[in-house]
Parts: structure tokens; sequence; C-alpha cells
């Protein structure tokens, strides 16, 4: 009997006579906490990334601050001019890794957990250029802002590959002292728009 | 309706002043005891030791002492647990649909002393007289697997002249925990050791809780350092009164 | 490259050596209570906390309860998103395949993400004797492997370490093995952590396999999760182009949605925080973005067993979220080594049993390194009732020797008090003989505990377990019941 037939039979042996019948409550929502977008920028913040709040016409100026010197990639479909950045063009990871910055946009911000998740469309970009460069400047709209974790679930397309941030990269292996920055990006700088 | 006791056989054989303790207190609030001659054991050593097999006598023996009964109060949260949690998987070993049956009336009438004063007696202050710096640890079976929460806290701050103080770390296993203080006796030991540092940083004079075998775990430890610590029953203080004689409730 | 947990003493006697461990004790019991600290905290923000550990019961039981329809829509996706699906009975299985697809892409390293299926298997050993190096690359895994360590915690492999041991490891083996550490190193965690960044910058960059785990696997989107705060999961999973995943088959969720719950639950019960720095979820092979060649191993290797326990199938539930080693007073004392696994405290305690059963005595000794105080059942996210499986493994343990010919000491002297509790006249009478004994103790003993009752101190025979570091209350000379029958209840 092949290894996945085996393995079938033991489970549905072990489960004989066990019914598959379970009530399930459904998973309760946090209270309003008021303003979505307010709550994800403290809540961004409280995990060290850097917020910074503007207006729509201003992202170009922000970015740029941001970014000072650094040589930065960005995305293909960013829509957004970042002088002297490079277009991704399937650049190889030790490219990337001779890059300071990336900047992106987002798929849905988080209030609740203070988390972006990006689901690495063209505004994005493959998931390669927000991971091996030190800075990650993430634009995201106060409109993709949700309220929790199951209302991101409900608009994500779970076929397309997913990354969930929520703060710069961070151990606390070592007696549990939280350090910020070890593979990911050690800076993560959210700009919330509007 | 009809209440009766259910000493436990720890304090049948080792505390009997606990047991007197709990007749004293209800007396006083107006309810007379039973104490049903053929009881003995709960029958949680065996079953947490893992001998299903020879806990079903026990259980049995249980069953029969307290059918019938409308209440049944326990000065233990260890043995209350046992009756209401435990029971069951027992008789479902067993077999033995009467037995099932059984334990289905028991367990929810068996009460743990604090239980039974404030949710079924509806009191907290039960008149009780006890001038002495006091710290409670509120044993895990009280704790997690009862729920008995606030209830004892309660009714040790309605008790006149107390000086109750908080113990670090309170809600801590104190380490007891039956056979595994024998079974793993450097670790139980250890977790003694600092369920008793705990103790005497709160500079009390008597350590309080609702079972006398994790008493007798901390107590023999503070006994043994010369801590200057005494262990006491909840039952006993709650028992005692202006006329009792020094802390000899 | 690390050691292995074969060969170790029962848990008593493991602990009672680590018990005497100072370093060790000062480490567990700093770590653990940061950590419960903070968990706790962020708990406490969740309002329906208790709602939300239902709910993530819930989802995990539906999983289970019909897992094999599961698997097979799981690795219908799979395959549907470009991905291989292997099936593994054992850790010798699952380790080969890994083996075989490693060397057919004719490399002799893989980069590893922190994964506790991986470690269970022992596969660095396994890929070790084929010639593969394994590459651990979460910082704790890092610092173990360097160590030639074993494991002592699920979330925090290296929590028995602290800050000065880990500086000396890295200096004296990382350039064994790469880039050396700086000669300036110091005991800083940001620094130590650097080091590690460095060191394993160029193992991510020229890796071609990486291997991982996975926390929650979705059987009709085809979609694994992987849960991490480095970062150095999203380089195994984004750079090298070969993915191997070793799931455990109770890693099954049935739908995207049932990740709600547990994406919530987790980092809060876990490392504390409202969420974890990142989360990656990837459904088989996307064209022109990370690995081209994606392989789910499914693993059994003992969990079919424990799905055939009626008491110990809630098990399997488990998201290793290592809350009930944080809060036990059991493994804060002892450290995760004295367990024999790498699956320690608590949720070890029963699952090592459930996965291998309690023929051979180390493990059978797992089940009673509890002192059934219930903190694990009141943090666990997902509400394994421990206790009521601790207790019903020890049953196992007890059942499998009820044919010995010989049987041993604790087994008569509990048939004994069994015979005696089942009559009250026996316990009567030996209440008598223990009265006879507390009158002897009483008027020979030179000890008394505070407030005068006579007590036995120092006690040879089976009496030294308790008596070498307690006092023993003296048997009083009546019983409850004696003195019942005499006074009438107190009334004469
Ligand atoms: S048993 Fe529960 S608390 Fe322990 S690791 Fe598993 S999920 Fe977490």
């Amino acid at each position: 009997m092949s290894a996945r037939d085996e393995i079938l039979r033991r489970v549905r042996s072990a489960l004989d006579g066990v019914s598959p019948v379970v009530e399930v409550p459904p998973a309760p929502r946090a209270p309003d906490r008021g303003d979505l977008a307010d709550l994800f920028a403290e809540r961004v913040a409280d995990y060290r990334a850097v917020v910074t709040r503007c207006a729509a016409d201003e992202v170009e100026r922000v970015v740029r601050d941001v970014l000072g010197s650094a040589r930065a990639v960005v995305p293909p479909g960013l829509g957004l001019d970042v002088p002297g950045a490079l277009i991704d063009d399937g650049l190889t990871a030790a490219e990337l890794d001779d890059l300071d910055a990336v900047v992106t946009r987002a798929a849905v911000g988080i209030a609740e957990t203070g988390t972006i998740v990006l689901d690495h469309a063209d505004d994005q970009g493959r998931r390669a250029i927000t991971l091996v460069p030190d800075l990650h400047v993430c634009i995201v709209d106060a409109s993709q802002v949700v309220a929790d974790v199951p209302d991101a679930i409900a608009l994500l397309d779970p076929a397309r590959p997913l990354t969930w941030i929520s703060g710069p990269s961070a151990t606390s292996d070592i007696e549990l002292d939280r350090v910020e920055g070890v593979h990911g990006p050690r800076t993560l700088h959210v700009v919330l728009v509007g | 309706m009809r209440v009766v006791l259910q000493v436990t056989c720890v304090n049948d054989a080792m505390f009997p002043d606990t047991g007197k303790a709990v007749v004293r207190l209800l007396r006083r609030l107006g309810v007379e005891v039973d104490f049903p001659r053929a009881q003995t054991c709960c029958g949680q050593p065996m079953v947490n030791t893992g001998y299903l097999d020879e806990a079903v006598p026990v259980v049995r023996t249980f069953v029969d002492a307290f059918a019938g009964y409308d209440a049944i109060v326990t000065p233990s949260g260890s043995c209350a647990g046992s009756a209401r949690h435990q029971h069951s998987i027992v008789a479902e070993r067993s077999g033995d649909p009467a037995l099932v049956a059984a334990v289905a009336e028991t367990g929810p009438r068996t009460h743990e002393l604090s239980e039974f004063l404030v949710d079924v007696l509806g009191v907290t202050d039960v008149g009780a007289y006890f001038p002495h710096r006091v710290t409670y640890h509120p044993t895990c079976h009280s704790l997690r697997m009862l729920g008995v929460g606030d209830r004892p806290r309660r009714l040790l701050e309605a008790v006149r002249g107390v000086e109750l103080v908080d113990l670090p770390h309170a809600s801590e296993c104190c380490g007891f925990g039956g056979t595994f203080a024998l079974k793993n006796a450097d670790t139980s030991i250890a977790m003694g050791a600092d369920k008793a540092r705990h103790v005497r940083d709160t500079g009390a004079e008597v350590l309080v809780a609702g079972d006398n075998s994790c008493l007798m775990h901390v107590g023999g430890m503070l006994s043994r350092q010369r801590a200057g610590v005494r262990v006491m029953h909840l039952a006993e203080v709650l028992a005692a009164t202006e006329d009792d004689e020094g802390m000899d409730a | 490259m690390s050691g292995t947990f074969v060969g170790m003493p029962a848990f008593p006697t493991a602990a009672r050596e680590a018990l005497g461990d100072t370093q060790l004790r000062r480490n567990l019991a700093h770590a653990t209570r940061v950590i419960r600290d903070k968990r706790a905290q962020v708990v406490a923000e969740v309002e329906d906390w208790e709602e939300l550990r239902l709910a993530g019961a819930a989802v995990k039981e539906v999983a289970l309860r019909d897992l094999a329809t599961h698997l097979e829509t799981l690795e219908a996706s799979l395959t549907r998103a470009g991905a291989t699906v292997h099936w593994a009975r054992d850790a010798e299985e699952a380790c080969a395949i890994v083996a075989s697809v490693t060397k057919a892409h004719g490399v002799d390293e893989v980069v590893k993400v922190k994964s506790m299926a991986t470690a269970e298997i022992g596969l660095n050993e396994a890929l070790e004797a084929e010639g593969i190096a394994a590459w651990e690359t979460d910082l704790a895994e890092l610092i173990v492997q360097l160590g030639d360590d074993l494991p002592s915690h699920i979330l925090v492999p290296a929590i028995h370490r602290n800050r000065a041991e880990i500086r000396e490891i890295f200096l004296r083996r990382m350039g064994d093995v790469g880039r050396p550490a700086p000669a300036d190193l110091t005991d800083e965690p940001a620094i130590l952590a650097a080091a590690a960044r460095t060191h394993l910058r160029e193992k991510f960059l020229r890796a071609k396999v990486a291997v991982s785990g996975a926390n929650f696997a979705v059987a009709e989107t085809g979609t694994l999760v992987v849960v991490e705060s480095e970062g150095n999961g999203r380089m195994c999973l984004t750079l090298p182009e070969v993915l191997v995943s070793v799931v455990g088959i109770e890693k099954v969720v049935a739908t995207w949605a049932d990740l709600d719950p547990l994406l919530r639950l987790l980092p809060r019960s876990s490392t504390g925080e409202r969420m974890n720095p990142y989360t990656s979820t990837w459904s088989g092979v996307t064209p022109g973005d990370g690995p081209q060649e994606v392989h789910v191993v499914l693993l059994d290797n003992g969990r079919t067993r424990a799905l055939a326990d009626d008491v110990g199938r809630q098990a399997l539930r488990c998201i290793r979220c290592s809350a009930c080693l944080n809060v036990c007073p059991v493994y804060e004392r002892v450290g995760g080594h004295a367990y024999g696994s790498v699956y320690p405290g608590p949720i070890g305690a029963i699952l090592n049993p459930l996965l291998h059963g309690v023929a051979d005595e180390q493990t059978a000794s797992l089940p009673y390194a509890s002192s059934l105080c219930g903190a694990c059942f009141d943090v666990c996210p997902v509400r394994i009732d421990i206790p009521s499986v601790l207790v019903d493994q020890r049953a196992a343990v007890v059942d499998q020797h009820r044919g010995d010919r010989l049987p041993k000491p604790e087994a008569l002297a509990m048939k004994a008090a069994a015979w005696a509790f089942s009559d009250a006249r026996r316990l009567a009478w030996a209440e008598r003989a223990s009265g006879l004994a507390g009158r002897v103790i009483g008027r020979f003993s030179r000890t008394s505990l505070p407030g005068g009752r006579a007590a036995a101190g120092r006690l040879p025979g089976p009496a030294a377990g308790w008596t070498g570091a307690r006092d023993l209350p003296a048997p009083p000379e009546e019983s409850f019941r004696a003195w019942w029958d005499r006074t009438d209840g107190g009334r004469r």
C-alpha cells in the first residue's frame, strides 16, 4: 500500500465512529475602536515602525524625504514617481542586496494589529524586493484600512502569495529581549495617505 | 435542606480539627450537617495516579454514602473537583450505567466550603474573629478546576480583626500535586520552596488555604525552615470567634 | 550537527539534574516570567478572548474529525496550484523524501526555517548522514545548532541560554561553518542579532533549496502559512528555487476563513504580540515570484495514533504557541531538556506519549511530570484540556503494566488504598493504627509544627521522599470519625 493510502486508511480507522459534526461558534469581533486610520497609525507605531501621515498630493515629497540618498527599487506598477529608483525587472537576490530601500503600496491595512498585508500585485512587486533591501517604505491609503483580521481575510485572495507585516523584523530569542531588525528590512516606514 | 459533610480522607485521618471547624461554623450559621459514616475518600489519589480501575469501588462508596442529600459540603477544593469533574471518568470506565447515573447526581451537589457559604447560604460575613496577620493561597483546584474565584477572599475580608495581606504570585501552584510530591519530589520541593519564600515575604503569621494537602506540603517546608509561619485551613479561621483562646480555634 | 534526545533518562532523574543548574534556573525564571507577562497583557486587551478560544478550538476540531476528507482536498488543491504532494508514514520516509528532492538538484546544503515537524523527525541529522548540510536560520535554532545543543522550548529553543553564553558560542563556532563573528562581538542582544544577520545572509543568497514546516495548511485553497518574526522564514520561502515543506497532517484547517481565529490567537499566546512581524502564505507555485518548484510532505509519524485516542485527540489541535510551557511551574524550574523531546512542557507531556505510546520508561514518565495545577489549560488558545489528558495518559501507563508478573510497589499501595477506601470500617481501622503511630511520634519526636502540633522530621524508607524537605504532622490520636462517634458530632 502506498504511504498515501496507508495514512488515509489509518486516519479513517482512527475516526471510526467519531461524529464529524462540530458546532462552530462564530469568532467574536473586536468592539468598535473609533477611527480606523488613527488606530492603525497608533498600532503600527507601537511595533516601532515609523508612520508618516500625509495628503494624497504630498506622497511624492514624503517618499523622497524618507529615502534621502538611499538607492531604491520599486515595483513596475507603483504609480508614483520615485526619482533615481530602479524598476524591478527580475533583479537577482544579490542585486537586491546591493540596494538600500524599496517603495511599495499594500493590499490591506489592519487597524487592530497594526499590520500591512502585501498581496504582491503590480504595485507591490515580487516578494523578494520587499525582503532583501533594509528599508521598506510602504504607502497605505486610509481607505485600505480594515478593522481586524477577519476583515482582511475576507478581502484577500489566497491564490496569491501574501505577506503580512507588523513592524520591522524582530527577535526575542536572546533572553526574551526584543531586538528589531534581523533578516527582513530593519526599518519599516509606513506612509498613511488621507 | 439536608446537608452533609464530606470531610475527606485526609482531614478524617490527619486533620480532624478542620472537620470539627466546619461542623461548628455551619452550626453557628444555623445549618446542622450530617456525617454519613459510610464515607471514605473521593478516589482522587487513585485517579490522579492513573489507577482508574482501583478508583471504581471508591467512587461507588462515595455515591452510596452521599445518595439522597441536597448538598454535600467539603472543606477541599480538590475533592470537590474530583467529585464534579473526575467521577464521571471513573464511572464511564466501570461500564456500569447505574454508577454513571449516580455520579451525575452527586457531582453537581458537591460544594467546596467557600462555594457553599457564598452561593448556597448567601453569606460572606460568618461572624468570625481572628486577630492575626494572614495571607491566603488559592489552591489550584479551587481556583482553576472549580473556579471559586474571590469567594474565599471575600469570606476572609469579612473576618473581624484579621489583617489580610496579598500573597505574591498567589495563583502559582505550591508543588504538592498528590503523588507528584513523591514521584517528582525534587521538582515538588523546588516549587514548594518558592511558594514558602513568597509566604515569608508577606510577613504573615498564618498561611490560609482551602486544602489541607497543599498546606501539609507548604506548611511542612515552612516548619522545616523554622519560618515562624503556621498554616490553617480556611474553615478553622472562619470558625474562630472571640470565645476561642488564642489561635487554637 | 546538533545532539539528539536518544537515551535521555526518565523525567524525575533528568529533572533532578536540571534543578541543580543554577544558571539554567535563573535564565528560565527570567525568560518565562517576561513572556508570561507579555502574553497576559495582550490577551487582556481582547474583550472576547474566551469566545475566540472556543472558535479556535472548533475550527481545529472540525478539521480533525473529518481529517481524511480534508487531507484529500488539500492534496488536490496543492496539486492544482503546481505543488508536488508527498506522503510520509514516519520520520524515516519524510527525511528520505527531503533528501531525494535536495539531491535531485545536485546541492549539498539547504536553508531551514524553524519547524517543529522537521525537528521531530530529526531531519538535520538524517540529511547530514546523506552529506547534506542543513542550516538553521532562526536565531535561537542557530544558537542551538552552533552550540551542539538541544532545543528546550517550542518558540525560543535557546531559552536556556543567556547572552554571555550566546556570545561565546558565536565567537567559537560561526567561523567553522561560514562567516565568522566579528572579533569585537559584545553580548548586547542587538549586536548578537546583527552577527547572525551577517552570518546567515550569504547562506540565504546562495541557497538553492529551502526546507520549512507550516503553521497551518488550508485544505480548500492549498495554502500553507508560516508565522515568524525575524524574516528568516521569508528569506527561505522566497529566495531559493526549490521549497520543501514538511507538514504534520494535523496542521490542516478546512477553509481560508478558518485562519481568522487562529491568526488572532497564535501571536498573542505565543510571543505576546498583537501580531507577529511576518506571516507568509502561499499556494503552490506563483510564476515569476518565489520558488518555482514546491514540494509538500504530509507527515503522519504517530499522529494517526493520537487521532484514535478519544481523550487525547484534542492534543492534535495544538498550534505550538508554547503558552502552556511558559506558565507551567514544572517547566519553569526544570526547563525543556528534561522532557527528552523536541516537544517539552505540558504539551510535550501528553503529545509524546500520544504519538509514540508509553512502552518505554522515559515516555511513560512524562504524564507524571505535572502537578495537575491546570495553568496550561487556562492559557491554551485552542482549549486543550491538558490536565485531563495527562490523567488519561497516566491511566494508559498503569494499564500498560496491569499484566506485570511483579507489580510495582506503587500498584500494590494503590490496591491497598482502594481496598481500605472501599469500606468505611476498614478505613476506621486504618485510622486507629495511624492514631497509634501518631501517639508514638508525639511521644518521641522532638519536632513540632509552628503552633505546637507534634511532627516527624526526617524519616527513612519510603517516607524519605516527603520528609527530606518537609516536616510531617503526626497523625492525630483521634480521627474525625472517631470524634464524631464519641461526641455525636460535637453535641455531647
Ligand atoms: S497545547 Fe495549547 S498552549 Fe500548549 S503549545 Fe499547544 S496550543 Fe499552545
